[in-house]
């Protein structure tokens, strides 16, 4: 599985067995148990009205929502609020009907979460597993850290997304702006517009595909090959979120890691000292 | 962190003052220690509004003196306006230290500016003939409420909630600056810029006066500076991009324009809402709600990104 993963040039690493793989049921249903997480049915629904409430008060009704089993909610009127819909930890259907405002959605594990607005800056930051999906545009550092899940805008996006990106997958349906992948280590971004300048600058690793124009590659990101099991995986990837590469998946550019600023190999100084 | 807004209306005049408090109200937490609006009402015939002070907010509480002082230098500023042939139309106190005056005036707005600000403690906030600029220490709240700004009927206005970062938490340091001397230019910042000292030699030796330590006034200076060489608004703003160095968003106002620029690398935020009648921008989609309470389209202007929008609604 793990040969097939890098066929598919979802990492380079050569993995020596201590990874989650190990440690978690392969069919991921233990992955998304807290020991004080709700006991949910998706099939009871509940909805309510986040307008008069603030966030603090948003977050403790969906809580509250969730203690009595629904695992369907839909919230409406959030207001562009900042905070909303954070610390999720268990699996949920979460309908936003609206839009939301700086770091919605942010340190998340495994809940499905739907916009029908667009988000403010770090939506989805440190995301662990689960799937957002925005129906308009988002701003800047969406999807700063995320770790695993899907997180999908379908509009326009603004700087500095998937920033420090340690994996899953950041798709986006518009354009992006500049210094997208900063610092990228895992995963997978998918930009079907343009891209901005800088794009991938010092990324350790992961791959960044791109279907519009690039501003500008960033340090040490440079060009890469497709591979046939990666064009099936994105096809099955957009095709799941209803979105289309503009030239078709093949032609999408791919950038990944140089790896020329890789210096894991080198001393410390004060390790140099003792050894010198 | 700083927080800042501004507003047009595109066809025709609105309660300004009512809108940017309800903004800038949404935009507290961006920055606690002081709140400024520079708003735009409908001029009248060749009057002059002139908003100025004479002392700082803490200065009041400093001192057996201090009220006689500020009496005496209002009383220099009004001998000085004379002097120079302006005609006190209207007078009002909004502070203990700060006023309003609407004046007749046709002789050199430069000439009288700095004599009005030769008198110790004196600075002129804004001249313009639509602008009214109006800047405190506190929120949003209670400077709309000290300065009575609620029903404030214009076209535009801008506004800035104030953390600061680079320099004393003052009335001088506070947002937003008026591009002496330009009439009815006013500019809110949200960043550090970091070629301030720079670009302030440079534009002092070129004869410009800064009032502050605020790199957010180098803002205002460079671009009076490009219009005085007889740049457009928007062409100065867009060499700002690369002439100014640092991270920032900032908003300028003239006197029927209003217009936005972003630094390279969008560090700084600004949220934009656009429709035929109205514009409104601010660093967060809250502020704007606080004007439009349902759904609306936004999105986020991109780096280096500069836009202007004019009023036809200016009389």
């Amino acid at each position: 599985m793990a040969q097939r993963s890098m066929q598919m040039g979802m990492h380079t690493e050569k993995l020596s067995g201590k990874t989650q793989q190990r440690f978690f049921s392969p069919t991921e249903e233990e992955n998304f148990l807290y020991p004080d997480g709700y006991d949910v049915d998706f099939n009871k629904r509940a909805e309510f009205d986040a307008g008069p409430l603030s966030a603090k008060e948003i977050n403790l009704k969906l809580r509250e929502l969730m203690s009595q089993g629904n695992g369907t909610i839909v919230m409406h009127n959030p207001g562009a609020k900042h905070g909303v819909a954070v610390g999720l930890l268990q699996r949920l259907n979460l309908h936003i009907k609206g839009s939301l405002g700086y770091f919605g959605c942010g340190l998340i594990d495994g809940p499905n979460i739907s916009i029908s607005g667009r988000v403010g800056w770090s939506c989805a930051e440190n995301m662990l597993s689960g799937r957002v999906v925005i129906e308009k545009n988002a701003g800047s550092t969406f999807g700063a850290a995320i770790r695993g899940g899907d997180l999908v805008c379908k509009g326009d996006v603004g700087a500095r997304v998937g920033i420090d990106q340690k994996g899953g997958t950041i798709l986006i349906g518009g354009r992006a702006g500049a210094f997208c992948g900063f610092m990228m280590q895992r995963g997978r971004m998918i930009i079907l517009g343009d891209a901005g300048k800088n794009l991938g600058d010092s990324m350790y690793d992961g791959t960044i595909y791109v279907g519009g124009k690039i501003a500008g590659l960033g340090v040490d990101a440079v060009e890469g090959e497709m591979t046939d099991l990666e064009v099936q995986f994105l096809e099955r990837k957009l095709k799941l979120y209803g979105l289309e590469a503009p030239n078709g998946v093949k032609n999408l550019t791919k950038i990944v890691a140089g790896k020329q600023l890789w210096n894991y190999d080198n001393l410390e100084p004060t390790e140099k000292k003792i050894v010198l | 962190m700083c927080g800042i807004a501004g507003l047009i209306h595109r066809r025709k005049t609105g309660d300004v003052g009512t809108e940017m408090t309800n903004m800038l109200k949404s935009l507290k937490h961006r920055g606690p220690d002081s709140t400024g609006f520079a708003l735009y009402g409908q001029p009248k015939g060749n009057e002059l509004v002139l908003r100025f002070k004479v002392a700082e907010q803490d200065e009041m509480s400093k001192g057996f003196d201090i009220h006689q002082q500020v009496k005496d230098r209002r009383a220099e500023v009004d001998k000085r306006l004379k002097e120079l042939g302006a005609k006190l139309v209207k007078v009002e106190e909004a502070t203990q230290y700060a006023f309003r005056y609407r004046i007749d005036f046709g002789g050199d707005r430069r000439k009288l500016a700095d004599y009005i600000e030769d008198v110790e403690g004196a600075e002129i906030l804004s001249l313009g003939l639509g602008l009214e600029l109006i800047k405190d220490l506190g929120d949003a709240a209670r400077v709309s409420d000290q300065y009575h700004l609620n029903g404030f009927i214009g076209t535009h206005a801008i506004g800035h909630t104030r953390m600061a970062t680079e320099s004393d938490v003052d009335i001088r340091s506070a947002h937003p600056y008026w591009a002496y001397p330009f009439a009815d230019v006013s500019v809110v910042h949200n960043g550090q810029l970091t070629n301030y000292w720079k670009g302030r030699r440079a534009l002092e030796h070129r004869g410009h006066r800064f009032m502050s330590n605020c790199d957010s006034e180098l803002i205002a200076v460079y671009l009076a500076d490009k219009m005085q060489q007889g740049a457009k608004l928007e062409d100065a703003m867009k060499d700002s991009i690369s002439e100014l160095d640092g991270v920032f968003t900032y908003i300028v106002a003239t006197a029927d324009s209003l217009g936005m620029a972003k630094d390279v690398m969008a560090a700084k935020p600004m949220v934009l809402y656009e429709s035929d009648d109205f514009i409104a921008l601010a660093s967060e989609e809250v502020a704007i709600r606080s004007v439009f309470p349902h759904e609306i389209d936004t999105w986020d202007p991109y780096e280096g990104e500069v836009r202007v929008w004019k009023s036809e609604a200016r009389a």
